[in-house]
């Protein structure tokens, strides 16, 4: 029973608390030595040291007081516990389009935990609703939680799951799907459904936020009404990513799902497009087009293949790369290695062994390069035409993290590793673009 | 007044930037901006629940006013921190430090572990939607004439962005001032009278000027007054700067709350219940169809409305004066903007006027159905703002009934005051997650508390023992902002003591008033103007006008200024030739006075080379050469 009183707290101060006959909530008195305080009492940060009780003061401040022999602690009053109450859900307007709302976890859809002080998945799509009301203006919204996991917990088990949610979705009659999700994996998720559903007839619009919705400058509420207008309106069919283009609220654009990384681990413009377009971005309340080619808006009917093979791995090449690493893998069972080379597509040469090893255990080797923008090409250099030989396949201008989902997808949805290979090399959601094109921003 | 008869109880919140190398959360400088800005974005706020899943009433406000805000930031004195695109570093380790500094000069307990809060502001002021802030210490007191005045809290928080403009329904705000740590110091509600006020504030200003590491300058300190009188509510005043106005603000403020309560009653006395006042709007356009109002006329062309509401009783009472160059319909009016985005508004107790006439006026009263007693209030303006301009005018005339509102006010340059919006409650305060806790230990708080910085009136003494100060200058050191760079160039310069207390003192204020902007002189420059007096490179005389031109000239060097100045100490030769020639215009005058001649002859060298030449050196030059002539 004390532990759901005393959270947080430990040791010979839990003890205290715990015989003093408080608990998190209640209105206390806290004397030291030298001072009387009074305040709510709070809960202690899970990781925090064990030596200082929190209390909330009448002024909202929170302090914190040390632990001594002669700490006395007193209820003198009973407080509202912390809970959170949403505004009402607006009413549904017929007529509009319907658009569906697949909550996955992270700081879209997250609170902040006042009882361990972190940020927590803790909040649904409806509560999204309720807080960002014009919603209802724009579309008929139907919202639920698939998942409520974190961004860096989700695997390519809640790939396949997605897959099947938004068809599922589709067949009922959406006119647009988004799903929300944390924004560290985003760009796999993207990606793995951009390979998963093909055929779409609506766009799948992935969203997250990279201010927690908790606070009043959150960029979930304007990320939110972009994508669901694009999922109402937007002409295109595809699965992108609709977030901050820059770090104003003004303009939200969308990503191509294959082709998007997450670029800045802290700005709300932590997406780019690399090598490709952007699909379109939303600026006024109008989404305008960029690209010159999308799949368009159509009737038809979604293909699922939403396998995923887990023994795959991907490789960063690095100065003083232990060929041991690959062999260990190989010796693990793994399907599929995607390196991240230097340059052009390369790894030290003191590698040819391993790889030939791999090539000989039947494992699927791709080349992607670590600098992330531009293409690999193992025909410049003859270390790259000598990799090439050994059968790592040169993947273009793939971004890696893509490139290690599409082997993951390309080696779980075939029978072969001839056709595992051949679905490798396909061009299937645009993350392979033939033309690479200059895009130096002006500075 | 009778202060004490109606128990005036007086606390206030003092503000102060503090001079430390970095901002509170990250490594940017604690500096405003000298250039222009380098990038702007463009952020909504919308507000969001706090802890105890309550929205917040002052934040819901400024929401739905449907602001939107431009933010203007430089690559100098901002990075992703005060763009709200990287998480906050930890708790700068030097101002904490200054902060329980401060706190031990002033006996208050410092908290074992510092606990950084949000505090919700939506105005657009904070990037965040959020100011960081916590406490730091609790108790302590300060004494002025004998008294002792309680502190209750010391806290530091981030200060806010500038706001540098308004368009239409865009606030702008500069992104430099955002994060630079403040010092708030809140006292018990111990002073009873205006005075008092501005002697308390004036004390704990030396106290923080006394630890070094308080910024300088318009802004730099500002104080809250949180007023209240027997039968009333607390009312905050912010941001008040002008230590001197604070006594007429505080008298004005007492006064606004006396005239309030007599409204209450007057109403009451009148027959008037609060249920009586309601909100029926109606559309009087047509009664200004032909009007010569311009404000009027404007707002209908626009395709605007001129919106009417009575308030039953309140003849007289719109006009009545609360405090001077303050009426009740100012107050009413301040609503309207608030809530409406208004103008203004008229009433029935200012009208005929604004070339509104008696004959408008009178069908006007009929159409809304106004009899003797009433007053009427009309806005003129877009269809929906005036409605819930006239809304906030009725919820406000209700109001009295509950005597004084809880509101946070401003001052305006006069001492009056005006409603900003209504008073935030506890409920804007959450933790900061992103910012751990800070423990502080008993041994460093003992390490601190033997190094303490001398208090101001220990300098008092000490100044003028040690300098030879006379009493009124150290107390003007003491007392000045330039303390700190007082001990400084004294330490360097023990020669020209007097010469920097009065220069900094006497001779800033002295140019001050005379629109020099002293506030652009850089410490540096103050500096090297006192070293190149020390190295005879210029001559104490010529000090102000260097000041004057550097002011003036900021980014330039104090050499720059002697050399546009063209005030160089000018070489012996020079100096000699000078001599030389007075000597031979003025032989008759010479060969008559002979040694008395002297004096004549110095006054005309003075004339052509002060500022250039110590006139010590030009004494003994006419004297040497006077022997000279006279031996002939």
């Amino acid at each position: 029973m004390a532990a759901e009183t005393l959270p947080g707290y430990r040791g010979k101060l839990r003890e205290l608390l715990y015989c003093a006959k408080v608990g998190v909530g209640d209105v206390v008195r806290v004397q030291t030595e030298n001072e009387t305080y009074e305040g709510t009492l709070l809960p202690r940060v899970e990781n925090a040291d064990e030596w200082h009780v929190v209390i909330k003061q009448k002024t909202g401040y929170n302090i914190g007081i040390a632990y001594t022999g002669d700490l006395k602690v007193v209820k003198i009053g009973e407080a509202i516990k912390p809970e959170f109450r949403p505004p009402p859900i607006p009413l549904t307007r017929d007529g509009l389009p319907k658009v569906s709302i697949i909550s996955t976890g992270g700081t879209i859809a997250s609170r902040v935990d006042y009882v361990t002080g972190g940020v927590y998945a803790a909040m649904s799509s409806r509560d999204l609703l309720s807080i960002v009301p014009e919603l209802a203006d724009i579309a008929q919204i139907e919202a639920d939680i698939l998942y409520s996991v974190f961004s860096e917990n989700i695997n390519s088990d809640h790939w396949q799951g997605m897959a099947k949610r938004v068809a599922e979705k589709i067949k009922q009659g959406a006119s647009g799907i988004i799903v929300t999700h944390g924004t560290d994996t985003m760009g796999y998720s993207t990606a793995a459904l951009s390979f998963a559903i093909q055929n779409l007839p609506v766009p799948v619009i992935f969203v997250g936020s990279q201010r927690s919705s908790d606070r009043p400058s959150s960029d979930s509420a304007t990320n939110l009404v972009a994508v669901v207008k694009a999922a109402a309106y937007a002409p295109f069919a595809e699965v992108v990513l609709g977030m901050h283009e820059g770090t104003g609220d003004d303009s939200i654009i969308f990503h191509p799902g294959a082709k998007v990384r997450k670029c800045h681990s802290s700005a709300r413009y932590a997406f780019q497009t690399v090598n490709a377009s952007p699909i379109a971005r939303y600026r006024n309340e109008k989404i305008e087009i960029i690209a010159e080619h999308y799949r368009k808006r159509q009737d038809s009917e979604p293909i699922i293949r939403n396998r995923f093979e887990k023994k795959v791995a991907l490789l960063k090449f690095h100065p003083d790369f232990d060929p041991l690493i690959v062999d260990t893998l190989v010796d693990a069972d793994f399907k599929g290695i995607v390196f991240e080379g230097t340059g052009l597509g390369h790894v030290s040469e003191r590698c040819y062994d391993a790889i030939d090893h791999a090539r000989k255990a039947g494992v699927l080797m791709g080349m992607t390069s670590q600098c992330v923008w531009g293409r690999v090409n193992m025909n410049v250099y003859s270390m790259g035409r000598e990799i090439t030989r050994r059968g790592v396949e040169p993947l273009e201008d793939m971004l890696s993290e893509t490139a290690y989902v599409k082997m993951m997808w390309s080696l779980g949805n075939s029978d072969s590793p001839e056709e595992a290979r051949r679905l490798l090399k396909t061009n299937i959601a645009g993350e392979y673009n033939p033309r690479t094109l200059y895009d130096r921003r002006e500075t | 007044m009778d202060y004490k008869k109606i128990n005036l109880m007086v606390g206030i919140e003092v503000h102060q930037e503090l001079a430390t190398q970095h901002k509170l959360f990250c490594h940017c400088p604690p500096v405003l901006s000298e250039i222009e800005s380098e990038f702007k974005f463009l952020r909504r706020l919308r507000p969001s629940q706090s802890e105890l899943g309550e929205v917040d009433l002052a934040a819901l406000f400024e929401f739905l006013k449907g602001k939107t805000i431009q933010y203007e930031g430089d690559h100098t004195t901002n990075c992703l921190v005060e763009m709200d695109e990287e998480p906050p570093g930890p708790l700068d380790p030097e101002t904490l430090e200054l902060t329980l500094t401060f706190a031990l000069m002033v006996g208050s307990r410092p908290l074992d572990e510092v606990h950084v809060m949000r505090k919700t502001v939506v105005d657009g002021s904070n990037t965040g939607g959020f100011q960081r802030t916590c406490v730091v210490s609790l108790n302590g007191a300060v004494k002025v004439d004998g008294k002792k005045y309680g502190i209750q809290q010391i806290s530091l928080e981030e200060d806010a962005a500038r706001n540098v403009g308004e368009e239409g329904n865009i606030s702008k705000y500069r992104l430099d001032r955002l994060g630079i740590p403040l010092m708030e110091i809140t006292t018990a509600p111990d002073m009873h009278n205006p005075t008092e006020v501005q002697a308390v504030a004036l004390r704990i200003g030396s106290i923080l000027r006394a630890t070094g590491k308080v910024r300088r300058g318009i802004g730099t300190i500002r104080q809250d007054i949180n007023i209240s009188i027997m039968g009333g509510k607390v009312v905050e005043i912010k941001g008040v700067q002008d230590l001197q106005m604070m006594p007429t603000i505080v008298e004005y403020e007492t006064l606004r709350q006396l005239s309030l309560l007599e409204i209450r009653s007057e109403l009451l006395r009148r027959g008037i219940k609060p249920d009586q006042i309601i909100d029926v709007q109606l559309d009087s356009s047509k009664i200004f169809k032909a009007t010569e109002s311009k404000i009027l006329k404007n707002a209908l062309k626009a395709g605007g409305v001129v919106k009417a509401i009575k308030l039953p009783g309140f003849s007289g009472l719109t006009g009545r004066e609360l405090c001077p160059n303050r009426r009740f319909g100012t107050e009413l009016s301040d609503h309207a903007k608030f809530k409406g985005g208004v103008r203004g508004i008229f009433h029935t107790d200012e009208l005929p006027g604004y070339n509104i006439t008696q004959s408008e006026v009178d069908a006007l009263r009929k159409f809304v159905g106004a009899t003797e007693g009433d007053a009427v209030v009309i806005v003129a303006d877009d269809s929906e703002k005036s409605q819930r301009a006239l809304t906030a005018v009725v919820e406000r005339a209700k109001d009295v009934f509950n005597g004084i509102p809880l509101e946070t006010r401003a001052a305006n340059p006069d001492g009056t005051t005006r409603f900003t919006r209504p008073r935030p409650g506890a409920a804007r305060m959450y933790p900061e997650t992103d910012v751990k806790a800070i423990t502080i230990t008993p041994e460093y708080l003992a390490a601190l508390r033997g190094n303490l910085p001398e208090m101001p009136e220990s300098k008092l003494k000490r100044f003028q023992s040690d300098y030879g100060l006379n009493e009124k200058l150290a107390k003007q050191i003491v007392d000045s902002d330039y303390i700190s760079l007082f001990e400084k160039l004294t330490r360097d310069h023990k020669t020209l003591t007097t010469l920097i207390a009065v220069t900094l003192t006497e001779d800033l204020k002295k140019l001050q008033r005379d629109g020099v902007p002293v506030e652009a002189l850089s410490d540096d420059v103050i500096r090297d103007t006192f070293k190149l007096v020390d190295s005879g490179e210029t001559v104490k005389e010529s000090v102000p006008v260097i000041l004057t031109w550097l002011a003036q000239n900021p980014g330039r060097k104090a050499k720059d200024a002697i050399e546009a100045l063209g005030i160089g100490i000018i070489s012996e030769a020079q100096l000699a030739a000078v001599v030389e020639a007075k000597f031979k215009a003025n032989s008759e005058l010479v060969a008559k006075m002979g040694e008395k001649a002297a004096g004549p002859i110095m006054g005309m060298v003075m004339g052509e080379v002060r500022g250039k030449a110590k006139p010590v050196d030009v004494q003994m030059m006419i004297g040497r050469k006077l022997k000279e002539t006279l031996a002939k």
